[in-house]
């Protein structure tokens, strides 16, 4: 038996080399747009904002969001249904800009097995990271427009009075749909995250 | 294989809110975490195409015309699951400052002079034993602004993924006796000692190679155990 390594900040300084873009002479190995060619399903786009205890926007923050596709299989060895017949992989990265703004391009994951094989309601998993975070933190995007949130195991561990701060509200611009996930450390709305 | 991920190994990990630490203050959850059980959204996790990592991109002295100023290092190590098995196929991200303690980032604005021959970040894939290799300079220490006089040791920034997205991990490898460790927040925020030691790489004499670079040893341990007990 090994122990695991600890985890440590991702610091300030992360941009260079986990999210370059084009500010740095380096390769993104990851970007916020998920959609291939052939990924059937809804193209949507999830776009928020990241903010501190003081309500102040966090502009050097680390998204990753890992889901589904549209027919609920990922992309994954540890998935052993049947892989899906796209290059649809399913993982995203992104830094905040200045204002702790983010945005992901992707498609609407479709549902998922969950316990006792009962099917959860959609939903992307998201990780948090930034300076001043020793280890991650998770949490679940869901969708405002599923019925099926009612009936999902997770949601259903959160308190009533919480469950808001994972599900992301619907706008339709140009004709696409647009989901609004803002994700709050501290305060009142503070978003709710996972022990995994 | 299959894998389950302890929650008692957590135990190793610092705690969210680490007040010496001042940036957690204002950026940890104040509110207690939903304790769930594990789905497939929390066993899966990516996979990358053949193109993730180039050849060449595990060897930070050489993406410039020139070579960067320092010591010439080796790091290296193998990446491991909790029962001691290798993590094959699993992608390794770093990033550091140069050899004065100087990062390439923007932000990073305290005077020690950048190096036009190095930018600090590379990748590597493990091969099918977990083994990943790369060369680079040794960092410098550098101040930051916690606290008044205050430097961070010397670390390598690290970023791994695993067999899934909760055995996903950034962590921070430091270099043995480095004099900082006692006065760092950073590496003082992982509770015991033993587990703060395991992010310390180690000295690797039989890794050096003569007159050209020393080594040093960094073996990573992710989440994860297989379903079924190894034989040994």
């Amino acid at each position: 038996m090994a122990e695991i390594t600890p985890s440590q900040t991702v610091g300030p300084y992360f941009a260079y080399g986990l999210t370059p873009r084009k500010n740095y002479d380096w390769k993104d190995t990851f970007g916020s747009d998920l959609v291939t060619a052939d990924a059937s399903g809804e193209r949507i786009r999830i776009e928020g904002q990241v903010f501190d205890g003081d309500g102040a926007p966090i502009n050097d923050c680390m998204l990753e969001i890992w889901q589904a596709d549209a027919q609920g299989r990922y992309a994954s060895p540890a998935d052993s249904r049947a892989r899906p017949n796209t290059a649809f992989q399913g993982f995203g990265r992104t830094p905040t800009d200045r204002d702790g703004r983010y945005v992901f391009d992707t498609i609407k994951p479709g549902r998922v097995p969950g316990l006792n094989d009962k099917m959860q309601a959609p939903h992307i998993v998201m990780a948090v990271f930034a300076r001043g975070m020793l280890r991650q933190s998770y949490t679940r995007i869901y969708f405002a427009d599923e019925a099926a949130n009612s009936e999902d195991a997770i949601l259903a561990l959160v308190p009533a009075e919480r469950r808001e701060t994972l599900i992301a509200p619907k706008s339709l611009r140009e004709g696409r749909a647009v989901y609004t996930f803002d994700v709050r450390m501290q305060g009142e709305a503070e978003t709710v995250f996972f022990e995994i | 294989m299959t894998f389950y991920f302890p929650a008692e190994s957590l135990g190793a990990f610092p705690p969210r809110l680490y007040p010496d630490y001042k940036s957690t203050v204002k950026r940890s959850p104040t509110k207690p975490l939903i304790i769930i059980p594990h789905t497939l959204s929390e066993l899966t996790g990516p996979v990358y195409g053949q193109d993730a990592v180039q050849p060449g991109d595990e060897d930070l002295t050489r993406q410039h015309a020139g070579e960067p100023l320092g010591e010439r290092i080796i790091v290296h190590g193998h990446v491991l699951d909790e029962d001691g098995r290798p993590v094959p196929d699993t992608l390794v991200e770093i990033w550091q400052a140069n050899a004065c303690g100087r990062y390439i980032h923007v932000v990073d604005q305290h005077p020690a002079p950048l190096d036009p021959n190095f930018t600090g970040a590379g990748r590597a894939k493990t091969d099918a034993n977990g083994y990943y290799k790369f060369v680079t300079v040794k960092p410098g220490p550098y101040p930051w602004g916690n606290h008044y006089n205050a430097w961070r040791p010397s670390h390598i920034h690290f970023s791994l993924f695993g067999h899934s997205f909760i055995s996903r991990l950034v962590t921070q490898m430091y270099f043995p006796g480095d004099p900082l460790f006692p006065f760092d927040p950073i590496f003082n925020s992982v509770p015991d000692e033993r587990a703060r030691n395991r992010m310390i790489s180690a000295f690797d004499l039989d890794a050096t190679i003569p007159e050209w670079a020393l080594a040093f040893r960094f073996d990573i341990v992710l989440r994860g155990r297989n379903q079924t007990p190894m034989e040994r």
